[in-house]
């Protein structure tokens, strides 16, 4: 069988033409699909930040969405806080930031850098208990557990505030954290507790 | 959650120059981390404004002068604020969580967004939120809509408490604009009616920067009073609330104010009701009666027809209240 054509010019430049087609295409698409998706899908943006976290410096990179609450949970396996509504409306990822109660659900990362972060896994002292974690202990501040750590965290706070004159004062300030079992008279018994102390 | 450069800035100067359309300045982030979640809010840039502006209370003669920066909890717990000004730490308190007033900032209260529940569902239309897209509240579930100076465009009402009692004490904020000029608006201008442009909240200029709320000295802090009605007693939202202040002489009321919440697209104050209170004696009587004055002309929706009494009895006694101090 005569193999004419076969090495031919002809046939070389048809099927290197194509070739370098075929190369041209896909690279085209790919940047018009890189095109389409950064117009659709915004490019993510991380950062590195420098965290303290129950006086431990954590250097990491993040998403400059992540809110403190989601980098406790996934990056520093701190899952101590919980996210129950994750809108600012149940409290139970309450933390103290220098201090002072906040909901970490609302903080991005990005701006809690340069402060002091405490999650309920840095309130005990060991192995010994804060005496909030041994009222509500005692007290029955609890039944599921969910939103038991904002519920102490806000707890802790809510004494430092000088809340704690009557039992009235008392639900007054703890009411952005909210407890589907209904254990709020054994959290108002724990924090009159811990007040008396 | 739409990805955002993040930028921390230094100076209110800084802030101004950076701000675009596509930027938010954040503060406390209270309001607008959320709205982000919900895709209400896609801002391209945040400017972290947090160490941009003064987060001090100055307590002058002629006043008291609130850095923006400065948290709810900070006013409400400060002692002059509650000495000189109960009624705006009053109002503070009634609002919000402990947890949120320690983060929210001043100037962030004043400019947070509405809860109407349609301007947080992004599946329904909502002017506020997509302009010229109507208004689904207006024949929806309107319980917690306005009562006074709204449209067929918008019926949401503000959602602050601060706010109607900076409305009442006639406070000014002061603002710097893109070009770096200081101006001063009234608080009673500050925010707006939903006229045409329901999408805007207030008059504050394009990209301007709130840098300051001031609250001229007054004769109200002995007899001031809040009082919010809400579906549960703390951390809801008002139905209605009313601030109250009186400047006494003896039985005989020499100056009133008197502000809403719950009731319209800006703090609402009851000028005419005010007008009424002056000169007379505080006596029970002439409270009911400021307070039928105020709700006179007030047309409610299909489903808040109930704040009308609501308010009435919470003017009365608010009014009260402010007597017995």
């Amino acid at each position: 069988m005569e193999l004419k054509g076969q090495y031919s010019r002809r046939n070389f430049l048809k099927v290197s033409g194509l070739l370098a087609g075929f190369m041209a295409v896909p690279s085209s698409v790919k940047a018009f699909y890189q095109d389409v998706k950064q117009y659709l899908v915004p490019k993510k943006n991380v950062s590195r930040l420098t965290l303290s976290v129950n006086k431990k410096t954590h250097t990491l990179y993040a998403d400059t969405r992540t809110t403190l609450l989601d980098l406790f949970r996934e990056q520093l396996n701190l899952t101590g806080s919980k996210k129950g509504c994750d809108h600012g409306q149940c409290g139970a990822c309450t933390i103290h930031i220098n201090g002072e109660r906040a909901l970490s659900c609302l903080t991005l990362a990005a701006m809690a850098q340069g402060k002091e972060i405490t999650t309920i896994e840095g309130l005990a002292n060991g192995d010994d208990l804060h005496p909030m974690q041994k009222a509500f202990v005692e007290c029955d501040g609890f039944q599921c557990g969910y939103c038991t750590p904002g519920q102490i965290m806000s707890a802790v706070a809510c004494v430092n505030e000088g809340h704690t004159g009557s039992v009235e004062e008392i639900k007054e300030f703890m009411s952005g954290n909210l407890c589907r079992c209904g254990a709020y008279n054994g959290i108002v018994q724990s924090i009159q507790k811990v007040a008396a102390q | 959650m739409r990805p955002f450069n993040f930028e921390k800035v230094k100076s209110a100067a800084e802030a101004s120059v950076m701000k675009s359309a596509v930027s938010q300045y954040i503060a406390g982030g209270t309001n607008l981390v959320d709205l982000m979640k919900k895709n209400i809010a896609q801002p391209e840039k945040l400017i972290d404004i947090t160490t941009a502006l003064s987060d001090t209370i100055d307590d002058q003669n002629t006043g008291i002068k609130i850095g923006a920066m400065v948290s709810n909890s900070k006013v409400a717990d400060h002692k002059e604020v509650i000495t000189k000004f109960p009624l705006i730490s009053k109002a503070i308190l009634a609002g919000a969580s402990p947890q949120i007033r320690n983060m929210a900032s001043t100037a962030g209260n004043l400019l947070q967004r509405t809860r109407c529940p349609y301007f947080y569902d992004i599946t329904t239309p909502c002017n506020k939120r997509k302009p010229n897209s109507g208004c689904s509240a207006i024949g929806g579930a309107n319980r917690m809509s306005a009562v006074a100076g709204y449209n067929e465009q918008c019926v949401a009402v503000h959602p602050s408490d601060f706010c109607v009692a900076l409305a009442a004490l006639d406070a000014t904020v002061t603002a710097q604009t893109k070009d770096l000029k200081e101006i001063k608006i009234p608080f009673t201008d500050f925010h707006k009616l939903p006229g045409n442009t329901p999408w805007l909240d207030n008059n504050l200029p394009q990209d301007a920067i709130i840098t300051h709320v001031e609250i001229p000295a007054n004769a109200f802090s002995r007899h001031s009073a809040y009082v919010k009605l809400r579906d549960r007693t703390s951390y809801a939202f008002a139905l209605v609330s009313v601030a109250a202040a009186l400047n006494l002489d003896g039985k005989r009321i020499k100056d009133a104010r008197l502000a809403s919440g719950g009731i319209a697209h800006k703090p609402w104050r009851w000028f005419e009701a005010e007008k009424f209170l002056q000169g007379k004696r505080a006596t029970e009587e002439v409270f009911e009666e400021a307070a039928r004055l105020a709700v006179k002309d007030l047309k409610p929706l299909s489903e808040n027809g109930y704040k009308i009494p609501m308010l009435q009895g919470a003017m009365i006694t608010a009014l009260k209240n402010s007597m017995n101090q």
